[in-house]
């Protein structure tokens, strides 16, 4: 699947986007985090308060507890501040 | 008529009054219209800043935004909708935003621009980098715009 990262998530992680396969046993966005954040040091100061994360599925907002099964394209991202 | 609505991510800046035109051009059923600006402020928190750049998730802000436009022309009486974001970097002066609505009569479009904009802050995917004599930094989001936001919940 299509990982993006947008803001500082983007800016700490040093990518804007990638192509991850992760393991079976990794069912729901708050599981990924947890997988993406034991990568290594950069993911891990991304990821360093998971709940203040935001993530989207397939361009829609979803919640931590969200299968990731079939997404296509998920996205991690800080709380927005637009307008 | 059906409410007509527009919807815009650019960098380049807008101009107000003729949004405002051709959102009522050809037609006379229209009989208030409300226009909501954002613009760049010259300081954050006390602090001067020389320039805010303004990111975004291209794809889901457009689904994003049209989702609540059609929410906004499903609660209220609209006869247009204009929502114009702009993108990249923007300096103190600037417009940022554009929301403007119209209706029949004035409550509505009020109403519907309000909402729009509440929404706006809080779920379409924009973040705001600001740039200061103490360097970069990212905007913090705000408690106060999640409740903003949250009050047009239904229950």
């Amino acid at each position: 699947m299509k990982v993006k990262y947008f803001a500082w998530v983007r800016e700490r992680i040093g990518k804007a986007e990638e192509t991850i396969e992760p393991p079976a046993d990794i069912r729901t966005v708050g599981e990924l985090i947890d997988w993406l954040a034991a990568r290594d040091d950069a993911y891990a100061y991304a990821f360093e308060k998971p709940r203040v994360i935001r993530a989207a599925i397939d361009h829609a907002h979803v919640r931590q507890d969200a299968a990731i099964s079939g997404a296509r394209e998920i996205a991690f991202f800080p709380p927005m501040t637009g307008g | 008529m059906t409410a007509i609505a527009t919807i815009r991510i650019q960098e380049a800046d807008f101009d107000i009054a003729q949004e405002i035109a051709a959102i009522g051009k050809d037609r006379t059923d229209i009989g208030a219209v409300v226009s909501f600006t954002g613009i760049c402020r010259g300081s954050e928190n006390g602090e001067p800043i020389a320039a805010l750049t303004l990111e975004h998730y291209p794809g889901m802000a457009e689904t994003e935004i049209r989702r609540h436009v059609e929410e906004a022309m499903s609660r209220w009486p609209l006869s247009g909708l204009t929502v114009v974001h702009r993108v990249g970097c923007i300096t103190p002066g600037e417009n940022i935003v554009l929301v403007v609505t119209a209706s029949q009569h004035r409550q509505a479009a009020f109403q519907a621009a309000e909402f729009l904009m509440d929404y706006l802050k809080t779920s379409a995917p924009f973040w705001k980098r600001e740039e200061s004599a103490r360097g970069s930094s990212w905007i913090e989001a705000r408690d106060h715009d999640d409740a903003a936001a949250a009050r047009w919940t239904k229950s």
